[in-house]
């Protein structure tokens, strides 16, 4: 089992460094938010930014084997059952559930 | 029913707002909460059960859940702490994983959000999701209670997912799996809403698109950093080269 005060020293690093991250540039950034530039970024970026998240999350896909399939299956249910019903959570749980039933059965590495 | 008395006299606070008002904010909160929110739900028992399937102690579902609360970060804390990696590494890691959130300042509404504790738990609680429900367009009107309630509800979520995932954990066989799929389900859902709500700026999907696969093809060890770098270089571009001329200086 691993070392407790270990295990403490690790969720504190983390809990540091994320919040830093997410903190600090409000600092810098509040005297420049009335920029042009800055309000274009602003109002493109989120779309964009929840795209890239997409594709970092399917980048281990392995693309020529069969074992993609259970990905991509579920990520055409989970957009299918979205942009049919607009509903985050039936997309969410539809597409997760899926997944999990053909990677546990069929899929099986 | 005069509620206001005058002897106000906490003026730190600029406009403090009334109990009753601050119970509708969170109740709205809540109800903002319930689509995107719960998918918080699976994806917090998914981390539960890898955390236990790992053989770390059930305390660190919650632990990590509620102090570290950076959803894919903390799936990649589970294998470096059962492979006992440096601390340096540990932090390492997260700096590159969470180095996006340097972005979400640029768009989200923390000039709304009052106070000092308000502002400091906001900052650290600025999560992917977070940050797409709160720059939507639906959120233009939010009031800082409201966010700051939504903030604290979907810690919750995820607090108590990660919680109950790892309770259950040992009930679920190893062979189960696939549960971590609710974190691509999530944003894939989150880029359509966001996507939908520009309509007729197809570029910038494109664009984040592009980015994202070149940083895959180039660099795919640190596709978010460099995709995020091309993605804003990309903007940049756009943005001075769709301006008009500029005629200062």
């Amino acid at each position: 089992m691993t070392d407790t005060r270990y295990l403490l020293l690790a969720a504190a690093v983390s809990a540091a460094v994320n919040w830093t991250l997410r903190a600090a540039p409000f600092t810098v950034l509040a005297s420049l938010r009335a920029g042009k530039t800055l309000q274009y970024l602003s109002t493109t970026m989120p779309s964009g930014i929840m795209v890239i998240l997409l594709v970092y999350c399917l980048r281990d896909l392995p693309l020529p084997q069969a074992h993609a399939f259970a990905p991509l299956a579920a990520l055409a249910v989970t957009v299918g059952l979205h942009l049919w019903r607009r509903n985050a959570l039936l997309s969410i749980i539809g597409g997760t559930t899926v997944h999990v039933a053909l990677a546990s059965t069929v899929f099986a590495s | 029913m005069p509620m206001f008395p005058v002897a106000v006299s906490d003026s730190l606070c600029p406009a403090p707002i009334p109990p009753a008002r601050r119970r509708t904010e969170a109740l709205a909160a809540l109800k903002d909460s319930a689509s995107v929110g719960l998918g918080l739900l699976p994806l917090g028992l998914a981390l539960g059960v890898v955390i236990t399937h790992a053989g770390l102690p059930r305390w660190c579902a919650p632990l990590f859940a509620a102090v570290v609360y950076a959803g894919s970060f903390e799936f990649l804390l589970v294998g470096l702490t059962v492979a006992a990696a440096p601390l340096a590494t540990i932090a390492l890691t997260g700096f590159m994983v969470n180095a996006r959130h340097v972005f979400y300042a640029l768009s989200f509404p923390l000039h709304r959000v009052r106070g000092r504790f308000g502002k400091a738990y906001s900052t650290f609680a600025l999560t992917d999701e977070a940050y797409a429900m709160t720059t939507g367009g639906q959120a233009r009107s939010w009031s800082g209670a409201r966010i700051l309630s939504l903030q604290a509800i979907l810690q919750v979520y995820w607090v108590g997912g990660a919680t109950v995932g790892a309770l259950l954990g040992s009930l679920i066989p190893d062979r189960v799996t696939g549960l971590d799929f609710a974190m691509t389900a999530l944003f894939a859902v989150l880029a359509l809403d966001a996507v939908a709500e520009r309509r007729g700026d197809l570029p910038t999907p494109v664009l984040a698109l592009l980015s994202a696969l070149a940083a895959r093809a180039v660099l795919p060890g640190q596709l978010l950093p460099v995709a995020f770098a091309l993605f804003t270089a990309a903007l940049l571009v756009r943005h001075l080269a769709t301006r008009k001329r500029p005629s200062h200086d």
